[in-house]
This record gives C-alpha cells, sequence and structure tokens, in this order.
C-alpha cells in the first residue's frame, strides 16, 4: 500500500489543478473583452458636439472649452503652494483635501482636481504649468447657451450615470450625455460617435505602443447640427408673459406640424446647468417641489381642458349627425339632469344654436349636445365608445409619438375605463361632466394645441415635432404625412364660425387683434387639491385654445394658466398677444402685454401652503408685481422688441 | 553477468520526450512573458528568452555527458557529492550574492550559479544511498534520526540564506521514506499538525481544541486499536499544545511578510479596505496572475497575444509566475496541457522507479518524483491561489539556468540508472 500514496497524492493534485483552471478560465473567467481589459489602456477622442439654432437660422446651444485640472499624485514633486493655491483660487486647507482625495483614489491614475477653470483663470494658469509636476490640465468640451431662454426645450447634458452606462455600453465613465429636452431626445445625433484608441500599457501603466498596431482603433465621427422649428424671439416673448405665472404654452405651425414655441413656466436660465456650479443648481431646482421648474408644464401638465373640449363635442355631435348648427337649445341658466344641476352663465331663457353655444360657451347647449352623442343608438356605453374614437383620432388621450423627451398621455375615457365605477348601468348623464371638459377628461397643453392645429386644419394634423432639419438627413415620415381625424372636412366649418364669434362678440370679445381674424375658445376650469387630506377647490384654471388666421392658419395655440381664473383673464391674453407677435411680427396691443407684465399669480399659488383659509375666483384681489421686477421684465420687453426689428 | 549490447535503446524514451517537450513549451512562454516591444530578435542574448534558450542548448551536451557516465558511478560517489553540495552551501556565507533578499548566488563573471538547486539532487543521492545500504532499517530510530540529518542540514542552510521556499522542498523526501518504511504515525502525526493549525489559525484555538477533543474521544473508544488512558491524555495535550503553540508560531516566529500570505490564503482578514491594501501590495502578483489566467478562457488570447504577459503585468512572470502567461495565452487546454504533462512525468518516474531492481535507484527515483512534485504543486497552486505564496520555481518552465540544469542532472542520472536496471539482479 505505502507505493501508492504518493502515486495518489499526484493524481488528485492534477485533478485539483484541472478544477481550479476549470473554475478560473471558464466558469469564472474574465474574457476577452477589449474594454473590461485593464492592461490595455483606452483613450477616447470626443468628437464636436452638434451646434442648435432656431427655425430662423439664430444659434442657440454651441460648445465652450472647459479646462479641469488634473493630478497625478505619485508624479508631484514639492511646489509652492501658495502660489499654486493663488492661481487656483482654493486656500491651503482644500488644497490638502483634495490632493489627499485625489491619492486615495489612486496614486498613479489621474483625478480631477479643480474642474471647470474659467478662461481667464486657465490663461493664467497655462504658463506656469510646467513649475508644479503631476499636474496638467484637461480641456473638456461643455455646453455654451447664447440664449437665457428654452430651458425647457434644449435641455442640457450631464455626466452619465451607472444605470446610463449599463442601459448603454457606449457610455463610459465620465462622459457627458443629454439629460433632457433635445440634448436628450437627439442625443445620438448630438454627440456623434467618439473615436477610440487601444494602448498596451505595463504594469507601471507606461505606455508600450498601440495595441495591436491599431487594428482595432476607430476614428471619431462628428455630432451632426439642427434645426429646430422653435422660433427663438416668439419662445423668448411667450417665456416673458408667463414671468410670475405658472401653466405652458404651446404654439404650432398647423401646416407643418412644426412647434413654434413651448413655453413652460416657471423655467430657469439654461445656463444654470453649465460648468462648476451644475450640480449645485440642478439639486436647487430639483428639490423646489413647489415651482417643480424642472417639470414641463407644457408636455407634462396634465389638466381637464375646460370649455375648449366643448369644441371637440360640437364635431362629433356634427359627424355623428345627431344635431345640425342650426338646431337651438334654450338655457335656463343651467341644465337640469335628474335632481341635479349644471349652472351656466348664459342668461336664463337664452336660445343657442351651435355658433351661439360656442361663442357664449353655454353649458346646457353642450350637456345637451353630449347626452345626443351618447345616447345616439340607444346605448350610452357604445356612444361612449363611439364619442372617444373620435376624440382620439385627434391624439387625445395617447403619447403623440413625437421627438419630445418627455411627455404624459392625458385621458379620454371609454366605457372600459368606467367599468369600475360603474359595472353595470351606464347612462349618458353619469359622465355628463365631460360634455364641457371636465371630470375625467384631462389633455395636456400640447394635446391641446394639436387639437386647435387639427381644426385649424379642417381635419388633419402633422404630429407636433420640434426637429426642423438635421445637417445632411431627411426628417422621419411621421412628421410629414398627415394624421386625418374622423371629422369631415365640412363639418369644421360651423365649429370655426363659433370659434371665430368668441373673437367678435363672444368671451374673448375683449381680446381682438386689429386685421387678424382669430378663432379662440376660452375657459375656466375648475381645480382641486387635497390640503392635509382635505379636498380643497382653488381658483379655476385659466385656459385658452386659438388658431388664426380663420383662412390659411399660420399659428394653432394653446395656453393653460394654473389659477389665473377665467380664460380669457390670463391665457387668452398671452394667445392674443403671441399670435399678433408671429403674424405680424410686433403687437399693437400694448395695454395686454402691460397688463400681463403687471400682475402675478404668486399670491395665488402660496395659498394651499399658507396653512389659513382663503378665497377663490371672484374672493381674490390680483397681485400686482413691485416696481423693480416690473421695471425688468419693461426692460427685457425692449430688448426682444429690439431683437425683433 | 549478461552485458546490454544496446545500451542506448534502453533509455526511457517516455521520461525524456516528457521533459523536452516540457522544456520547449517553457521556452515559448518565457519568451512571450519576457520580449520587450514589437519585434523579436529570438537570439537577443541580453534578453531571459535568449539566454534561455543558450541553457537550453547547453542541456544537450549535460544530457549525453550525464547519460554517457557509468551508473555505479552516481552511487559510489554519492557521499562526495553531497558533501562538496553541502560546502557549495556553506560557502554562500562567504561568497554568496544577494538577490532579492537571499542569498543564494555565487557569482562568476556575469553568470549566476544557484548551489541550493543542485543540493537537492545531491540530497536525493544521499539518501537512496543511506538508505539503501544493508545496515540501515529506517524503522529504528537512529536510522530515522541519521537520514532526518542528511536531509535537514541542507534544509537548514537554505533557510539561512533567507530561501524558504527551498527549504519547503526538502519535506519532499518524506514521500520518500514513507515508501521505505516509515512507521505510518509520522504519516498520522504530520497531517493531524497540518490540519489543527489551519483550524486553529482560521477559526481559534479553542475550537481547534475541541476538535481535537472529540476525535481523541472518538478515537479512543470506537477504534479497533485500543490506546491507554494515559496514551490518550498525552495526544490530547499535545494537540492543544499545537493548538495554542501555531497562534504563538504564527506571531511571533514568522515573518510579517509569511503571516500576511498566511493571512490572506485563509482569508482572515475581513476588513474589505485592508482586503484592497493587500491587493495593491504583497498580494499584488498573486492578483494579477490570476486576473491574467482568467482572462486566458477556453483557448486563451494566443501566442504572445496575452495583453497583461504583453504589459508585464505580473512581476516574475517568466521566473515563478510562468504558469500565468500559460494561462493567458493558451488558456485552458494550454494550461490543462501542461498540468497532464507533469502527471503523466511524474507518473512515469514513478511507475519506472517500483521497477528498479535496486533499491538505490528506487529510492532515488522517489525522490526524483517527490522533488518535482512538491515544485510543480507549490509553484503551480501558488499562481492560482490555492495556496500560500512560497517562491520556487516551476520545474523545466522557470526561466533560470541553474534551475533548468538541476532538474536536467535530476532527472537524467534517474534515467541512467533506470536503463541500467537489467543489469542489476
Amino acid at each position: 500500500m505505502r507505493q501508492f500514496l504518493l502515486f495518489i497524492t499526484i493524481i488528485a493534485v492534477g485533478l485539483l489543478f484541472i478544477a481550479r483552471l476549470f473554475y478560473l478560465q471558464i466558469y469564472n473567467s474574465s474574457g476577452h473583452d477589449l474594454y473590461e481589459d485593464n492592461a490595455i489602456r483606452k483613450v477616447y477622442d470626443y468628437p464636436k458636439r452638434g451646434f442648435v439654432y432656431d427655425r430662423n437660422g439664430e444659434l442657440l446651444v454651441a460648445n465652450q472649452p472647459s479646462y479641469d485640472v488634473m493630478v497625478i499624485p505619485r508624479e508631484v514633486e514639492p511646489l509652492d503652494t501658495l502660489e499654486f493655491c493663488e492661481l487656483l483660487k482654493i486656500d491651503k486647507s482644500q488644497f490638502i483635501k483634495k490632493y489627499e482625495k485625489a491619492r486615495h483614489y489612486s496614486p498613479r491614475l489621474p483625478s480631477v482636481f479643480v474642474s471647470h477653470l474659467s478662461k481667464e483663470d486657465y490663461a493664467v494658469l497655462q504658463e506656469k504649468m510646467r513649475k508644479f509636476q503631476g499636474f496638467y490640465i484637461q480641456k473638456r468640451s461643455l455646453r455654451d447657451y447664447e440664449t437665457t431662454i428654452g430651458a425647457n426645450v434644449l435641455g442640457d447634458i450631464g455626466e452619465v450615470n451607472n444605470g446610463d452606462i449599463r442601459r448603454d455600453p457606449y457610455y463610459k465613465m465620465g462622459d457627458l450625455k443629454g439629460k433632457q429636452g433635445i440634448e436628450a431626445s437627439y442625443e445620438k445625433t448630438l454627440r456623434g460617435v467618439k473615436g477610440i484608441k487601444f494602448i498596451q500599457k505595463d504594469r507601471f501603466n507606461k505606455n508600450i505602443g498601440p495595441y495591436k498596431g491599431g487594428k482595432f482603433d476607430t476614428i471619431p465621427e462628428q455630432g451632426k447640427d439642427i434645426t429646430i422649428t422653435i422660433d427663438a424671439q416668439l419662445q423668448a416673448y411667450g417665456e416673458l408673459l408667463m414671468q410670475n405665472k405658472r401653466g405652458g404654452v404651446i404654439a404650432i405651425e398647423p401646416a407643418t406640424g412644426e412647434i413654434l414655441s413651448m413655453v413652460a413656466a416657471p423655467t430657469y436660465d439654461p445656463n444654470l446647468l453649465v460648468g462648476r456650479d451644475r450640480s449645485k443648481n440642478f439639486t436647487k431646482l430639483y428639490n423646489d417641489s413647489i415651482a417643480k421648474p424642472l417639470f414641463n408644464r407644457s408636455l407634462q401638465g396634465v389638466y381637464e381642458p375646460g370649455s375648449p373640449f366643448k369644441l371637440m363635442n360640437a364635431l362629433i355631435a356634427l359627424q355623428e349627425g345627431v344635431v345640425t348648427p342650426e338646431e337651438t337649445v334654450t338655457c335656463y341658466a343651467g341644465y337640469k339632469y335628474g335632481n341635479r344641476f349644471m349652472k351656466c352663465h348664459c342668461h336664463r331663457g337664452t336660445r343657442n344654436d351651435m355658433i351661439g353655444g360656442i361663442q357664449r360657451s353655454c353649458n346646457a347647449y353642450f350637456a345637451t349636445t353630449y347626452r345626443k352623442i351618447l345616447d345616439k343608438n340607444g346605448n350610452a356605453s357604445e356612444g361612449i365608445d363611439n364619442w372617444s374614437k373620435h376624440a382620439q383620432s385627434f391624439g387625445l388621450g395617447n403619447f403623440l409619438n413625437n421627438d419630445l423627451f418627455v411627455g404624459q398621455k392625458g385621458r379620454i375615457p371609454d366605457r372600459a375605463y368606467y367599468k369600475t365605477i360603474y359595472p353595470n348601468t351606464f347612462y349618458s348623464t353619469y359622465t355628463i361632466s365631460n360634455a364641457i371638459g371636465q371630470g375625467e377628461v384631462a389633455t395636456t397643453p400640447i394635446q391641446l394645441a394639436n387639437m386647435a392645429a387639427a381644426i385649424a386644419n379642417r381635419g388633419y394634423y402633422f404630429t407636433p415635432h420640434i426637429i426642423k432639419n438635421i445637417e445632411g438627413e431627411t426628417l422621419p415620415e411621421q412628421f410629414t404625412q398627415p394624421k386625418y381625424t374622423t371629422i369631415d372636412r365640412d363639418n369644421f366649418e360651423p365649429v370655426i364660425e363659433g370659434m371665430l364669434q368668441v373673437y367678435k362678440k363672444g368671451t374673448a370679445a375683449s381680446l381682438q387683434i386689429k386685421d387678424i381674424d382669430i378663432c379662440g375658445k376660452t375657459g375656466t376650469v375648475e381645480n382641486f387639491v387635497k390640503i392635509d387630506s382635505v379636498k380643497t377647490q382653488l381658483t379655476d384654471h385659466s385656459i385658452f385654445l386659438a388658431f388664426a388666421p380663420k383662412n390659411n392658419p399660420k399659428i394653432a395655440i394653446a395656453v393653460f394658466v394654473e389659477n389665473g381664473y377665467w380664460g380669457s383673464r390670463f391665457a387668452g391674453r398671452i394667445a392674443s398677444l403671441m399670435i399678433e407677435k408671429h403674424i405680424k411680427g410686433h403687437t399693437t396691443r400694448k395695454d395686454m402685454e402691460d397688463w400681463l407684465l403687471r400682475h402675478t399669480l404668486e399670491n395665488e399659488y402660496a395659498k394651499p401652503f399658507s396653512g389659513e383659509s382663503f378665497g377663490i375666483n371672484g374672493y381674490t384681489t390680483l397681485q400686482i408685481v413691485e416696481e423693480q421686477e416690473y421695471y425688468r421684465l419693461k426692460k427685457e420687453l425692449n430688448r426682444i422688441n429690439k431683437a425683433e426689428s | 553477468m549478461v552485458r546490454n549490447t544496446n545500451r542506448h535503446f534502453k533509455f526511457d524514451w517516455i521520461t525524456i520526450i516528457l521533459f523536452f517537450l516540457l522544456v520547449g513549451f517553457g521556452w515559448l512562454n518565457i519568451l512571450s512573458a519576457s520580449h520587450i516591444g514589437v519585434t523579436v530578435d529570438y537570439f537577443d542574448f541580453s534578453q531571459p528568452f535568449g539566454k534561455q534558450l543558450v541553457f537550453i542548448f547547453l542541456t544537450f551536451g549535460l544530457v549525453i555527458l550525464l547519460l554517457a557516465v557509468d551508473a555505479k558511478f552516481y552511487e559510489r560517489f554519492s557521499s562526495i557529492i553531497y558533501i562538496i553540495s553541502m560546502l557549495s552551501l556553506v560557502g554562500l556565507f562567504i561568497f554568496g550574492k544577494n538577490v532579492n533578499g537571499a542569498t543564494s548566488w555565487y557569482g562568476i563573471g556575469g553568470m549566476t550559479i544557484q548551489p541550493s538547486e543542485f543540493a537537492k539532487t545531491a540530497t536525493a543521492l544521499a539518501v537512496a544511498k543511506y538508505v539503501s545500504d544493508l545496515n540501515t532499517n529506517i524503522n529504528t530510530l537512529k536510522d530515522q534520526i541519521q537520514t532526518f540529518i542528511i536531509i535537514i542540514i541542507p534544509a537548514i542552510l537554505v533557510l539561512l540564506q533567507n530561501d524558504t521556499g527551498s527549504t519547503i522542498v526538502y519535506g519532499a523526501f518524506f514521500f520518500v521514506l514513507y515508501r521505505e518504511g516509515l512507521p505510518k504515525y509520522y504519516l498520522t502525526i504530520g497531517i493531524s499538525i497540518l490540519l489543527l493549525s489551519i483550524l486553529s489559525l482560521k477559526f481559534g484555538a479553542l475550537v481547534a481544541t475541541i476538535t481535537a477533543l472529540i476525535f481523541v474521544i472518538a478515537f479512543h473508544f470506537l477504534s479497533k486499536i485500543k490506546l491507554r488512558v494515559f496514551q490518550s491524555v498525552f495526544i490530547l495535550v499535545a494537540a492543544i499544545a499545537v493548538s495554542f503553540g501555531v497562534k504563538f508560531f504564527y506571531q511571533s516566529i514568522l515573518q510579517p511578510h509569511q503571516q500576511d500570505r498566511i493571512s490572506l490564503w485563509l482569508r482572515l482578514e475581513k476588513d474589505p479596505k485592508k482586503l484592497e491594501q493587500m491587493k495593491r501590495t504583497f498580494a499584488y502578483n498573486l492578483n494579477e496572475s490570476e486576473k491574467a489566467i482568467s482572462s486566458g478562457g477556453f483557448t486563451g488570447r494566443g501566442f504572445m497575444e496575452g495583453t497583461r504577459t504583453t504589459g508585464k503585468f505580473v512581476p516574475e512572470q517568466h521566473t515563478d509566475y510562468i504558469f500565468s502567461t500559460v494561462g493567458e495565452e493558451w488558456g485552458f487546454v494550454g494550461s490543462a496541457l501542461v498540468v497532464i504533462l507533469f502527471v503523466l512525468l511524474l507518473l512515469r518516474i514513478l511507475h519506472l522507479a517500483e521497477l528498479q531492481k535496486s533499491q538505490f535507484s528506487r529510492v532515488y527515483g522517489y525522490g526524483v518524483a517527490s522533488i518535482i512534485f512538491i515544485h510543480f504543486f507549490i509553484n503551480i497552486g501558488m499562481v492560482m491561489g490555492l495556496i500560500p505564496t512560497i517562491g520556487i520555481p516551476l520545474p523545466m518552465f522557470s526561466y533560470g539556468g541553474s534551475g533548468l540544469w538541476a532538474f536536467t542532472i535530476l532527472i537524467f542520472i534517474f534515467v541512467k540508472l533506470d536503463s541500467n536496471r537489467i543489469n542489476e539482479w
């Protein structure tokens, strides 16, 4: 037996080794991935990020160099710290802290020592850099906004996070990526493709030479410049008018679906999210949970559309043949259904045909019409599905499938939606609020603007989009093919006539603009919040929908002003001014302009947080902005006007 | 007496072929691990691969010389060879050259010679000679002690030169003596001490003691071999002494770097920060070599294509860590092949040893297999992180003339002895 001890031991060790090899090389192999191989240095060559121009060729976003001071702790030699600190504008304790941090990370690898030097500091520092062994300056490219507007449109770029890297291995630690707005939605177009060089290094981290003679190296592909559909001047004007208010404005060119302006208020200066203070500023914006400046209200704000939705009900009723334009409904200052009553502003006994109903925004007229639509076949379940289908053909109740980074579906209910609340019986009166655009109907400003565009076009729309031109590319078909609604062209005329009368003598008569036939519709929407779990009503939202001119429309617009009370008060003014600005290039209604700059709704927005009881609607007083603020806005207005001429 | 007329063809060609296969494959890996830059000048004799080529070339002469000498020479002169070898080790204390903290080299001109490599062969001869002597009975304590002295002298000498790895190699002779009749309890005691030490270091002396207690009691009552109570108690006391003694040995006798290696091997350090620190310092080699092997995958990255090998990420890769090159560039297929070649060579030598008619040849053959096996086990085990870091070369593979020649002599003396077995009776 003795002779077998070594014999068996040898075989056992041989098997043990093969098992270990199996574990290391097959089961747990780190594989051949060049990117994972830390014996290969990957040197990236970043291409120029594409510029962004507005529809008139005005440069909005360019690039700026940024200079980071980098340090490789092991290579640092004794230096004049006092002079160095002065050049970098830091003090000695900061110097020691930063140095220790870098050394802790790795003595061999470069760390950022001071990021985003100003050009001036860089110029001074560069000349003296040779005195500081172990430090060097790394050039990077940041965004340079040529404007202070359009933060919600343009978006920003920021360093990728671990999630981004996991989702798309193209990105490496420290890369910049579009985070919001067009920077995010056109990220791949703008960024180009970075080049890469694989370099074999040794264990001292020194380069030996190109890996396999540079066989796998690639050259960078430049980012493409893009032109967006936004009119920078109109955008700036819209943002100015929306100052001290909250809400969203979307203006669309009906003939193309191009978004002329997209205002979300409150907004911020895009320059805040560039450079040294980016993370500080972002945190500040992000943490403002009351004003929510990062929340793009024009795309993400879901509101009940209110009276503008009556236009939809009118169109559906005509299409379904349940009313004729001439048929009248008598309004008893409201509409009685069962033992309930829906109030209306009409005088008791007013007889409204369709045009009158739109012009006076008669609730009784549309309640009647809505019931006729649903009860057409004597089956409200079938009726509401049909009604829902028509409304959805205008792009309501679903994502528009556009090129904007964020969005909301809104809501156009159908029978299935009500199944849980009304499992068995279902009558048209159950959902009568939908008649006047309240209740379960909800839309975003961009959906409503698109509806206006579809009405302006008499039956079709182009998916609203923000891209006008990409260097050397044609636009995708989804933006150039018209989408047809389920409403026939002829049925639009009475509704449009009604919208025109809204301006001529109806709810927006005070907003008339000389020489322009504007078709519009006001909306005044009740809204509620929960304050300490008590449902509390706030001042109504001011909503307006319009397009102009009546024939050959150039602009369709939707304006939402939160808690602005009635439709023509804030939203209507803004819509009229922006229409005039776009069509004429200048404004004549200086009185309206001035009124908008003068008034703020900040006191309304503070109410739910005040902890005290408060009045709404009729029981409120309008707040005037402080003189200083007024002059600032006035100056801004002059600047815009000057740029226009 | 029948003279073998055709003796040249009686050499064991399997051993010879396996030997040269390993040497040749070893050289390819030394080339990969030590060449610098993109173009390779195979005859650049300033580089390790060039030098090794010369060493290999000279090996052929050495082989012919070793095989030409009469087989009886090795047995007759083994004592003298041993004495000369020991003197060469002693001489190091006066003339030795210090490389990497070990005083193991003689510098002659531009060359260095490491006598401890040759001392293993000399000791194997001396042990074979002593054990095969008709007057020797390995079962007697006197002869055990005498044999032990033959082995311990070179072991202590190399230990004094700070070459711990080579000292451990002398443990290989345990296999030889066991084969020749060393009582079984040596094996039991040896394994027990090893297990107790590991148990004590990993889980504490108390756990080790309790384990020992359970075993001793179980053995006492269940085993067929009935021990007296005082014997069992004695064993238990010894076990407790080992359990607690090993801590003392670990903390007070071992040098800090040795403690670190054992600590890493037994995963004694739990603090992730310190582990990270270890990976950057003394465990750097091990970490990089494991990564290199792991990146090889199934088929490897190809000859001279390993990025870690090219980038010299594994220090000492052409010497002790040569197996990591095999792992990276030849993958699982190549590495397993090397392991199999070694196993085949070892089994072949063992098989031949068992066939020997002369006890001297058999003991020597066992010595050869044991010595190569210990190198193989410790070196590859270390490179793959299975055992603590111990610096000894991989036979036939690692760069170095002394090592290559020492193993050539070790093996070819046996090949010669084996070829002569037909003449024994």
